[in-house]
């Protein structure tokens, strides 16, 4: 145990080490997918799929008089007002006082192209699933965890633009704000609480699927 | 401890305070123990409990009676919750104000709603509509229970002089049958002179027939009847299925001095109409048409009409649950005569008859009668709670008697007095009284609620003009006990009581629904057009603001405004009043209202939401700017 050979010794070492990783490495990419992991991954199209069917998020205001709710349920595709979506108009006529811009689904771009996104996904889950190969699966694994931090980033920002872009000739001035995302808070007279619905936690299920499906075949050899 | 010793041990300030409490409910010469009093008191505080937030199990519709309109109150609580008006304009929802409604009113300003009858199916409530009668005008109307709102007046009924007698809403509301209290020269606008009374003039027994689907009302039939003062009356069900009965008080066709003219008699009689004999006999073409409506002369008709001798001057007349039993009661005479309709239609089968009146039959009376029942002083009415029990209202007696229906035991058949069972003084001088459902075949039979015609030393004095007296009473138990009382607004005569879930009223008018071809949805649809010398107005209305805010006009010219209520929100209800243009128009959410007016004088005239409606309420308001005619016609 000498000081000075260390730096030699961990030298020696070290590239064996990192080849010796690498070369783990592209066997595990090179691992086919046994039926379990090809199974999980028809669970994991499937989920997508679903959930580009399912409410994905809900907003819900309540106030003294508004004690039933108001409420807004954010679908993939589509935005949906409660009671018959009259809760829709409800909350955009309370908005106008504050100068908030209407909600209108035309303006929602992400409602276009999410959609088309997560049938990728389904299709890109059961190539995998066809294929069975180890590496299909990261790829799809990291662009579905891009696609998530993505997408929560641009429901962020539509709720903090809709929440800062008041008009300053309307009749109330409030101090800008961001509704909240996940949880509750106070504005003005109402409680706004935001949860994630069924469709959320679909494509929250469709990552931890892709990891089973990686556990599964982590020892099967080509 | 009584009343009695409470008085002589506590202080003499306290003792009376305790007096005045317990007053009300313990009726000279019966006492009761202070602490039983202080119970029953506070018992009767919980059962009508109905804390803030939570609802009735009964609706109370009351007609108004002069007033012409409808009360709505919740039963057990008795809270006035709402009012229709029916005959009379009413500021409050802007009716009689908006074009609909005014020429729906026509020229008449007031009516006298009586009596209020709901639409049946198969002899049950099937809350669909609510039919009241205008003694007054002739008339007859709809109220919808899907809205709460007046949606026909029919009328004035041509040969129909004074509708008293109605409305009685047959087993699936094929018609809703109406009787005259007043009879003139026939057709309406002959004229005679009243001393010829017995031979010119007529009453008429009227079916009116009502749409299955829409609940359209129309003159279906008459049948012509000698000039009897028509009063009361009820539909039957079951055994007395296809009949309806009224009583009359003036069979001694006297035209003045009724008071004691008309009270000459032993007996009245009371009218026994086959409705289905009188539908068939139309049908088969034995009518004649008077004044546009076919009649029929019951002497040449036999089998419509048949006459039934009633002690004496009665008033109501009420056909049981089971539709066996009718309950007459002689205002003047201190018993409720139960005739048993099997015997009627035996009766009529043997040709049983006393007499025959201008070529109709009077059946026999004591071959119909089943008993005669002494209830006490000055018989009304008999509502039933389904359980065998009846209960007549006792004018004079400003009581309630409660007492037990056929069959009878032979012991109570000889002394009739044993099926009286409980009487309870109500305050004062008691008409009508309802229990809910009691002409259906299932009654309610929890609450009674008493109308009584004087109120006088029961509220907070309000100066001469008073109000009426409800009291609330409590009909599941041996003894009948009084609940509540309350007040109201001249004058009820009648009520139904309907269970609260037995309808789903809409509370805003869908927008898909909407057909007014001019409504308008959208601010960019709005606006402000001129044909010549007519502007129109086609308008939203909506938090807070109203579009267009501005309108332009001239004297002279005619402004039709037409106005959407653009919300589709409960309770989101915007106004349009106009200063000094006697405009209130009232428009619930998703409904079109249109004004016409003309502009009688230049000025600038703000228009403003009359309902208040939001935080900017005050500020949802604009302007009619109205030019001078002579700038309009300046080169």
């Amino acid at each position: 145990m000498n000081a000075p050979a260390q730096p030699v010794g961990a030298a020696a070492v070290d590239r064996p080490v990192l080849r010796d990783f690498l070369r783990r490495e592209h066997r595990f990419l090179r691992r086919p997918l046994n039926l379990w992991s090809r199974g999980l991954l028809v669970l994991a199209a499937v989920a997508v799929a679903v959930a580009a069917l399912l409410p994905l998020w809900q907003i819900r205001l309540v106030a003294p008089q508004y004690q039933e709710g108001l409420t807004l349920q954010i679908y993939a595709h589509k935005l949906v007002g409660g009671n018959n979506g009259q809760d829709l108009n409800e909350i955009n006529n309370l908005n106008h006082y504050i100068g908030m811009k209407p909600l209108v689904q035309a303006d929602f771009l992400e409602m276009r192209w999410v959609p088309f996104a997560l049938g990728i996904f389904a299709l890109l889950a059961l190539r995998s699933a066809a294929i069975g190969r180890m590496i299909s699966l990261i790829d799809l694994g990291v662009l579905f965890l891009y696609f998530g931090a993505f997408s929560l980033g641009s429901f962020y920002f539509r709720l903090y633009t809709y929440g800062h872009e008041l008009d300053v000739h309307a009749a109330m001035r409030i101090k800008a704000f961001t509704p909240v995302m996940l949880g509750s808070q106070q504005i003005a007279n109402f409680v706004q609480t935001s949860l994630p619905q069924s469709g959320a936690l679909l494509l929250g299920i469709f990552p931890l699927l892709i990891g089973a499906a990686v556990w599964c075949s982590r020892k099967e050899e080509p | 401890m009584t009343m009695k010793m409470l008085r002589h041990f506590i202080a003499p300030a306290a003792a009376a305070g305790t007096f005045l409490l317990f007053a009300g409910c313990n009726p000279p010469g019966k006492s009761a123990s202070a602490a039983a009093q202080t119970a029953e008191t506070s018992s009767a505080a919980a059962r009508t409990w109905v804390a803030p937030g939570d609802k009735d199990e009964f609706y109370l519709f009351y007609s108004g009676g002069h007033s012409g309109q409808v009360f709505v109150a919740g039963l057990p609580s008795m809270r006035h919750i709402t009012t229709i008006p029916v005959f009379g304009r009413y500021p409050g929802t802007g009716y009689g104000y908006d074009e609909e409604t005014k020429k729906m009113l026509g020229d008449y300003t007031w009516g006298d709603v009586h009596h209020p009858g709901l639409s049946k199916t198969d002899g049950l409530y099937d809350g669909r509509w609510l039919f009241v009668n205008d003694n007054a005008n002739n008339r007859i109307a709809r109220i919808d229970l899907r809205d709460f709102k007046t949606r026909q007046i029919l009328g004035p009924i041509p040969n129909s002089m004074g509708n008293h007698g109605s409305s009685f809403v047959t087993e699936n509301t094929e018609y809703v049958l109406v009787a005259t209290r007043f009879s003139v020269p026939l057709p309406k606008g002959r004229y005679a002179d009243p001393n010829d009374y017995a031979k010119e003039f007529n009453g008429a027994v009227s079916g009116i027939r009502v749409d299955p689907k829409s609940g359209e009302m129309s003159v279906g039939w008459q049948i012509i009847t000698p000039p009897f003062d028509w009063d009361l009356g009820s539909t039957g069900k079951g055994p007395s299925s296809g009949w309806a009965f009224w009583t009359s008080y003036n069979t001694e066709m006297a035209h003045d001095q009724l008071e004691a003219n008309a009270s000459q008699g032993e007996r009245d009689y009371a009218a026994i109409v086959n409705w289905r004999a009188a539908e068939a006999a139309v049908k088969a073409g034995r009518a004649t048409l008077l004044d546009g409506v076919p009649v029929l002369d019951p002497a040449k008709v036999p089998g419509v009409l048949y006459y039934l001798p009633v002690p004496k001057s009665p008033h109501g007349i009420d056909t049981d649950p089971s539709g066996r039993w009718i309950v007459a009661s002689g205002k003047l005479q201190p018993i409720a005569s139960v005739f048993d309709f099997t015997k009627i239609q035996a009766a009529i089968e043997k040709k049983d008859f006393e007499s025959e009146f201008r070529g109709v039959p009077v059946i026999r009376h004591d071959a119909v009668l089943e008993g005669e029942v002494p209830v006490g002083l000055g018989p009304l009415h008999t509502q039933y709670d389904g359980k065998g029990n009846a209960y007549t209202s006792l004018f004079i007696e400003s009581a309630v008697a409660k007492w037990k229906m056929p069959p009878w035991t032979a012991e109570e058949r000889a002394d009739l007095n044993k099926v009286v069972l409980d009487k309870i003084t109500v305050h004062y001088n008691i008409g009508h009284l309802v229990i809910g459902g009691s002409e259906t075949r299932q009654p309610y039979g929890k609450y009674l609620v008493a109308m009584n015609k004087l109120s006088k030393g029961r509220h907070l004095s309000v100066g001469p003009s008073q109000p009426e007296d409800s009291e609330l009473i409590d009909i599941t138990g041996q003894k009948m006990a009084v609940l509540y009382e309350t007040f109201t607004e001249p004058e009820p005569h009648f009520a139904q009581i309907l269970k609260a879930d037995a309808i789903k009223p809409i509370e805003v008018y869908p927008k898909a629904e909407n057909t007014d071809p001019d409504a308008v949805w959208d601010a960019k649809d709005t606006g402000v057009t001129r044909h010549g010398h007519v502007v129109e107005v086609k308008m939203i209305a909506i938090r807070s603001h109203f579009t267009p805010d501005r309108i332009d006009a001239q004297e002279g010219d005619e402004l039709v405004i037409h106005v959407t209520n653009v919300e589709q929100t409960p309770d989101m209800i915007h106004g349009l009043g106009i200063v000094e243009q006697n405009v209130n128009l009232v428009i619930d959410p998703g409904e079109t209202k249109t004004v016409r007016l003309t502009m009688k004088k230049p000025g600038v005239f703000p228009f403003y939401c009359t309902n208040f409606c939001s935080a900017l309420h005050q500020e949802m308001q604009g302007y009619l700017a109205v030019k001078p005619a002579t700038v309009a016609t300046a080169p």
